[in-house]
């Protein structure tokens, strides 16, 4: 037992020393960060350019409907203009909209045309003001008394609130964004870690094995307990990889929490900036959003508050032990059996395949995550750590999370035992590439 | 008596019989040749002795009881093909695998010192092992082997990648290891280091012990009945009792190579016989070196092999 600790205990001091180690535990929250809000960043830049749309309103009937935004500058004329002209005008507007006919008699009587073809958001709004136009244009010409006044008052800005009803007979106020969102989000982080760190364990293994330490190491130490020791210890770094980044983003949390609080009232002028930045992204009215300013944080908070963090943190961390026990055990056994990487491709194709599976199972289990392919693939060992973690955020029945662990860990085990099976022959073994059936006549030799 | 015995050892691979019924027995305090060619089951062999891998038959005793698995820390394992951790430094590699070995961090730190100073190599714990010489690695490697002082010492060909100089501080260190009362199994395919350093030796040819005793006695066993001769006066011709194989002219008289034609006839009659022709300088048997033998036995029960029908050997050694 001892040496297994000595074992671990080298493999993991190495490992988080490494200069790779530390850089990736740092670097990859800020990539993260990055890869999020670098897209939400460049949208916004190509925005603000502003698009000159020309109307050419031969009805005059529709003089000044479209305002001037930050995206689009709009000028009004009259009379008309030939394709052939358009198409030698100098101005070069993004696009001219013409106007044949009333549109409430003629609904085909509006026409776009341009050089380049336009983005599809430009046309839906050019559409969607000129309906909200018409629509009301047709609603003032039945002449009904005060209908200034109804249209104003039934413009109603809707807020859905979604509350689960918890088997204690709590109410729990949700977001069902929220939780598909953090269910989303330990999916990909577990499918990383898996993936990460069982590639790890092979490396790793086939390292020691070309390397010829493996001779000299087993001398000492029994196959299997080198074996369990590389899983454990790797495992470990992800853990402590995990841990860092779980203090990283509480910190944050708990940092922006501080600043919302305490410094709310005199940095009143900075919060409307944000959320007129965020208003902006999201295309709604900037206006209304800065009267509830004050409500964001607290709405923000209380939404965090309905999902039980412990119990994700629980589950998460338990799922990754055993999914990771699991696939770093097939890792190692195919570490164990080829000489080279070029030889792995035969054996981690399967894996690669699987793990995909089950990475695509638990994006489509976010849609629905009580159906059959959430429920079969949150119970089968290979996909459950990964489908479950999208299910967990959704609420999952204790017998259902209870029996998936146990089949997990049983299969785990039981794959464990086999892998070192495996790996005892195949760590010995030079020259030539084992087939399948080979590797399943060292599971049965004698030790 | 003998330090480790394996008794009827047989290991089947999936089509391949690496070891079939070999016996060998060490006996205490002694240097141990493990000979063979190329695929012959050494190397499986030696891997039973370090319970690296089972016999399907057969049963290993270490001092008269069977082998337990805490019986690592008392071998000492320098397999053929030499590895190290090559990121890792010199001074954590090896009190790394000395504490596999069984050792307390600060025995094993006692220890270093001792070898490192020996091998007149202080100072090195902090460079990495990549950044050594071929050389200088094998030499790590055969501190890491003897760090815990074990009382079995297993090397497999430990002279490979030596100068002549470094291979001759290793011999002396082995002989100073079993004059201290270390026991050591020696596989080479270097006759010559065989002569030199074994008492006793095993040849195995495919999976088989072919031939098996102490050194001096095989030479005996297989001598050819040659003789070098020296006589200043007087000249010697073949006749019934013996034949002249080699003459050689010196300054002052002849140096034959002659052969004994009767086995039987003892070597005093022999002299006997000479001196009545000549004037005897020299005479001196020539026993057969091990190279011969090995040669000899091992081509003999290749061409047997070639008479039945011949399989193609795995390379499992």
């Amino acid at each position: 037992m001892s040496k297994i600790s000595l074992i671990i205990e080298r493999e993991y001091l190495t490992r988080v020393q490494k200069k790779s180690f530390i850089l990736m535990t740092i670097l990859s929250p800020i990539i993260m960060v990055i890869l999020v809000f670098a897209p939400i960043w460049l949208a916004q830049l190509s925005s603000d350019e502003t698009r000159q749309i020309t109307i050419i309103d031969q009805t005059g009937l529709y003089d000044g409907i479209y305002q001037d935004s930050e995206e689009y500058r709009f000028s009004y004329t009259q009379g008309t203009l030939s394709p052939a002209e358009m198409r030698a005008d100098d101005s070069q507007p993004y696009a001219y909209v013409i106007i044949k006919n009333n549109l409430l008699d003629d609904p085909n009587g509006m026409t776009i045309y341009s050089q380049k073809q336009i983005t599809n958001s430009c046309e839906s709004m050019i559409k969607s003001k000129m309906e909200e136009f018409l629509k009301n244009e047709k609603l003032l010409s039945y002449n009904i008394p005060n209908i200034k006044q109804i249209i104003d008052e039934s413009d109603v800005n809707l807020s859905i609130d979604t509350i689960r009803l918890e088997e204690d007979g709590a109410e729990t106020q949700t977001s069902s964004e929220l939780v598909m969102i953090i269910g989303m989000a330990m999916t990909l982080i577990i499918y990383m870690f898996l993936m990460l760190y069982g590639g790890q364990v092979m490396s790793s293994v086939m390292q020691e094995k070309t390397n010829r330490i493996v001779e000299v190491m087993v001398s000492s130490v029994k196959p299997f307990e080198l074996m369990v020791g590389k899983i454990i210890s790797i495992g470990l770094v992800g853990l402590t990889q995990l841990g860092i980044w779980i203090l990283f983003i509480a910190g944050i949390l708990l940092s922006v929490g501080a600043f919302f609080s305490v410094g709310g009232a005199p940095d009143a002028a900075s919060i409307e900036n944000m959320t007129a930045v965020a208003g902006s992204i999201n295309g709604v009215d900037t206006a209304q959003l800065a009267g509830s300013e004050a409500g964001i944080a607290q709405e923000i908070q209380r939404l965090i508050g309905s999902i039980d963090i412990t119990q994700l943190l629980v589950c998460f961390v338990l799922f990754f032990i055993g999914g990771y026990i699991l696939y770093a055990s097939l890792f190692a056994a195919i570490g164990s059996a080829v000489d080279n990487e070029s030889d792995t491709q035969q054996f981690m194709v399967p894996i690669t395949f699987i793990i995909i599976f089950a990475l695509y199972a638990g994006i489509f289990s976010a849609e629905n995550p009580d159906g059959p392919l959430a429920m079969w693939c949150s119970m089968i060992p290979f996909t459950s750590p990964i489908v479950m973690m999208v299910r967990i955020p959704f609420g999952v029945t204790t017998w259902e999370l209870v029996l998936s662990m146990i089949i997990l860990y049983g299969s785990a085990i039981g794959l464990a035992w086999v892998a070192g099976r495996i790996y005892r022959v195949g760590i010995l073994m030079y020259g030539k590439k084992p087939s399948y059936k080979e590797m399943l006549k060292w599971i049965r030799y004698k030790a | 008596m003998y330090y480790l015995e394996a008794n009827h050892i047989v290991k089947q691979y999936a089509t391949h019989r690496a070891l079939d019924n070999v016996t060998i027995k060490v006996p205490q305090n002694c240097i141990y040749g493990l000979l063979g060619p190329n695929g012959a089951g050494k190397t499986t062999l030696i891997r039973i002795i370090n319970q690296i891998t089972g016999p399907d038959e057969g049963e290993v005793l270490i001092n008269g009881r069977p082998l337990h698995p805490s019986d690592v820390e008392h071998i000492g394992y320098l397999p053929e093909e030499r590895g190290l951790y090559k990121k890792m430094k010199v001074g954590e590699q090896i009190l790394y695998l000395a504490q596999l070995k069984g050792l307390s961090r600060n025995d094993a730190k006692e220890s270093m010192k001792y070898w490192l100073g020996k091998f007149d190599i202080k100072g090195w714990e902090k460079k990495k092992i990549e950044e050594l010489s071929k050389g200088m690695q094998q030499k790590i490697q055969f501190i890491t082997t003897v760090m815990h002082n074990p009382k079995l010492l297993i090397f497999d060909e430990p002279f490979s990648g030596f100068d002549p100089v470094n291979a001759n501080l290793l011999k002396q260190e082995i002989l100073e290891m079993r004059d201290k009362g270390a026991t050591i199994i020696f596989s080479t395919h270097n006759m010559g280091s065989v002569e030199e350093l074994c008492d006793e030796i095993s040849l195995i040819n495919r999976s088989h012990v072919v031939l098996q005793g102490e050194i001096n006695s095989i030479r005996e066993q297989h001598k050819k009945h040659l003789f070098k001769i020296e006589v200043q006066q007087g000249s010697l011709a073949s006749n019934e009792l013996y034949e002249i194989l080699e003459t050689k002219e010196r300054h002052s008289g002849h140096t034959y190579t002659l052969r004994k034609r009767d086995g039987q006839m003892s070597n005093n009659d022999l002299i006997n016989l000479l001196t009545q022709q000549c004037q005897l300088t020299g005479f001196e048997e020539i026993l057969p070196t091990m190279n011969e033998i090995f040669i000899e036995t091992v081509g003999e029960s290749a061409l047997e092999e070639k008479n039945n029908t011949s399989q193609s050997p795995k390379n499992y050694e």
